[in-house]
């Protein structure tokens, strides 16, 4: 590892532009954690215009990358308050979390996540440290053909670990490689699918379908959900946990931590599969399991600390390899792309300012987050007093005008709505937009991989096979399809109606 | 993750995997939630709602499959424009058919109700101020969004209606105008 680099970034960091940014970025992060509704993709998406306007591009990428983690620690005030998970990733801390505060113990609940949520994030970005600079190294001897075989990796699972089903979530990811298709063929300049438009000749901007399918379409989606009144949860008091209760949840953080980091590096892992797992881990581990679900702390710091840990790991793949491991990793992609850096394994050669600012910055951002979720964590409780109803249309707002000062285009805005009713109308026949929007933005990079590939290979595709990297990956990317096909193929002797093949494989990687 | 506690495993089961054990933990786990997730969804569409997606699939994939033909396939040693299209679109061709075959009683769909107008109602006001927009700057669209989807939406006062509205305006202005100094059409110049 480059030491010096590493301490110029620290540099980066702290300048006064960088340092607001950072902040911002949480904070707008800790705000949609804590409201139901926007997720972190959909927020980052509305916000990625900022990187047009942002005078440093180092200083948006901080900023994005913030929400990301900081909406990991909002997500437990709502789960823990009021029984309903900010975030997805926040969902189990709701069993026990609530429990708790039902006991009066909801500042202890507060104090431990806020804790165990420091701790994951702080493991998970010292790993990232360290192992960054490696994976990069690793990947620098990738070629055209790993690089097809690792996103198409990447989308598969994505496709198979997320929410819902299976098949649907393919056909989604499917449908983003083919948009990604739209417009001049980068090889040949043919027109594809571009029918007579203009506008469509430079291709679809995948900034404007993502603002359509997470914002505008979450925006929508939620006019529809949304049930009125605001929540008004009981006053929190003791938000510094005793020493007993560290006692307690010490070892729950310590290995939430740790499941948590391993998933998250894994694409399609995340946050949300991490704190599912890490409760699982607490429950099996326990001398007493039926305490869970009744106030159990560890049932709050384990899959607290998990959650946090796989947010930070998440981006191993993405500043190191150049792929993103989950939707809003995309949207991080997406921005890079837009400020003209290619994510890969050069961009800590080339960019050391980009890699070590953004990877430092988290350091910092998450002792911000911890001052926020602990002595200032009443402030985001009254936040929670804020109708939903108030924020829709200045979402709305923000999404329309942020997506026109792209390229002052109204086709954009338009682009934009089509996409958000897609999205909208996605989600009301169960499929996830997640997918759609992650293989469209590595469509591009599959595709030029693809037939690169093809050419190298002088039309013989088995060359896929024979080289031992690529071979390795479209393996896993066999044993991804085979795993869930097999497993249902057996359990039709049995009629167990379980639905989480894909779950029991992830927890037995990790023993 | 070790195992050194001695596995509470629900009754005389003891004999079950590794796997089969965590299964139960994980499934219970996913159930609960599901659960607490449900009660706040309406109800599922039923077929219908499953045969219409497969079958947009499908017209999606084969439609994709037709054009790409035609864009040129080229051979694998030279490949032409469409044959990446051509591929993808045949991989959505099957996992349609796949979806109108075992998809037909998935619980995932939700029904349209009355409250889906209000979506109607609020991709409309989008629409409009894309129109309105590069003609009559942002500020009058703006605000009449806000009143839409306060009042009508939203079920706000008259009075918070308005006082948002002009307020949100008024930071946009100063924010797009000043702030981030773009170039953002507008009717009134300060």
């Amino acid at each position: 590892m480059d030491f010096s680099a590493f301490l110029d970034g620290f540099g980066v960091v702290t300048q006064p532009g960088n340092l607001l940014y950072c902040l911002i970025g949480v904070v707008v992060g800790m705000l949609i954690g804590v409201l139901p509704g926007l997720g972190p993709a959909a927020t980052m998406a509305i916000l990625l215009p900022v990187v047009y306007s942002a005078h440093d591009p180092v200083a948006a990428i901080i900023m994005l990358a913030g929400i990301y983690y900081g909406a990991q620690y909002g997500g437990t005030i709502t789960s823990v308050l009021l029984r309903i998970p900010g975030e997805a990733s926040s969902v189990v801390t709701v069993f026990d979390g609530f429990a708790l505060a039902k006991q009066g113990k909801a500042g202890t609940a507060l104090g431990i996540a806020a804790i165990g949520s420091f701790i994951g994030a702080t493991i998970s970005i010292i790993g990232l440290t360290l192992l960054g600079p490696l994976v990069a190294e690793f990947a620098l001897d990738f070629g055209p053909p790993e690089y097809a075989a690792l996103a198409l990796l990447g989308v598969l699972l994505v496709a198979t670990i997320g929410n819902g089903n299976t098949v649907k979530a393919l056909a989604a990811a499917a449908i983003g490689l083919l948009l990604a298709t739209v417009g001049s063929d980068s090889f040949t300049s043919a027109d594809r699918f571009t029918f007579g438009s203009l506008n469509l000749e430079d291709g679809i901007d995948f900034v404007v379908v993502a603002m359509g399918l997470f914002g505008v379409g979450e925006i929508l989606y939620n006019l529809e959900e949304r049930h009125g009144k605001p929540h008004v949860p009981a006053a929190i008091a003791n938000i510094w946990p005793s020493r007993k209760d560290l006692k307690e949840a010490g070892p729950a953080i310590g290995r939430g931590s740790f499941i948590g980091f391993v998933l998250g590096v894994l694409p399609g892992g995340g946050a949300v599969m991490a704190s599912l797992a890490a409760y699982a881990a607490e429950k099996r581990v326990a001398k007493d399991p039926s305490r869970f679900g009744r106030g159990a702390i560890e049932g709050v710091a384990g899959p607290e600390s998990a959650n946090n840990a796989a947010a930070t790991s998440s981006f191993i793949p993405l500043l190191t390899i150049g792929i993103p491991a989950n939707a809003s990793m995309a949207m991080l992609y997406a921005a890079l792309l837009v400020v003209g850096v290619t994510p890969g394994p050069q961009l800590i050669d080339e960019r050391p300012d980009l890699f070590w600012g953004v990877v430092n910055s988290m350091y910092i951002g998450n002792l911000i987050l911890l001052l926020l979720s602990i002595p200032l964590v009443g402030i985001f409780v009254r936040i929670l007093r804020v109708r939903p109803a108030i924020l829709a249309p200045i979402t709305a707002l923000i999404t329309i005008l942020g997506v026109y000062t792209i390229r002052n285009s109204v086709f954009d805005i338009f682009l934009m709505i089509f996409f958000g009713v897609v999205g909208y109308l996605m989600k009301k026949f169960g499929f996830e937009p997640g997918p759609m929007v992650l293989a469209f933005v590595l469509g591009s990079l599959i595709e030029s991989s693809f037939r690169r590939s093809m050419l190298i290979f002088e039309g013989d595709a088995s060359g896929f096979v024979t080289r031992p990297i690529s071979g390795t990956i479209l393996a896993f990317v066999v044993l991804v399809i085979a795993f869930p096909l097999i497993k249902r193929a057996l359990r039709r002797k049995t009629p167990d109606t379980d639905t989480t093949p894909e779950t029991v494989q992830r927890e037995d990687s990790l023993r | 993750m070790s195992e050194t506690q001695p596995r509470p495993a629900p009754g005389a089961d003891q004999g079950a995997s590794d796997v089969d054990h965590e299964h139960d933990i994980l499934a219970e786990i996913k159930a609960e939630v599901a659960q607490d997730l449900a009660d706040e969804r309406p109800p599922a569409g039923g077929p219908a709602y499953q045969v219409a997606s497969a079958l947009f699939v499908l017209l999606v994939g084969l439609a994709g499959a037709w054009l790409a033909y035609g864009y040129g396939i080229g051979s694998l040693r030279r490949p032409g424009p469409g044959l990446w299209p051509f591929i993808v679109s045949c991989l959505i061709v099957v996992l349609a058919v796949v979806l109108l075959v075992v998809g037909r009683h998935l619980d995932d769909t939700e029904k349209f109700t009355r409250s889906s107008l209000l979506v109607a109602v609020g991709a409309a006001t989008f629409v409009a101020l894309g129109f309105l927009l590069p003609v009559v700057g942002f500020e009058i669209p703006a605000v009449l969004l806000g009143i839409v989807w306060l009042r009508f939406l939203g079920g706000e006062s008259w009075r918070s209606t308005i006082v948002i509205s002009v307020l949100t305006t008024a930071a946009f202005y100063g924010l797009f105008l000043y702030a981030l100094s773009v170039p953002l059409p507008h009717l009134i110049a300060l």
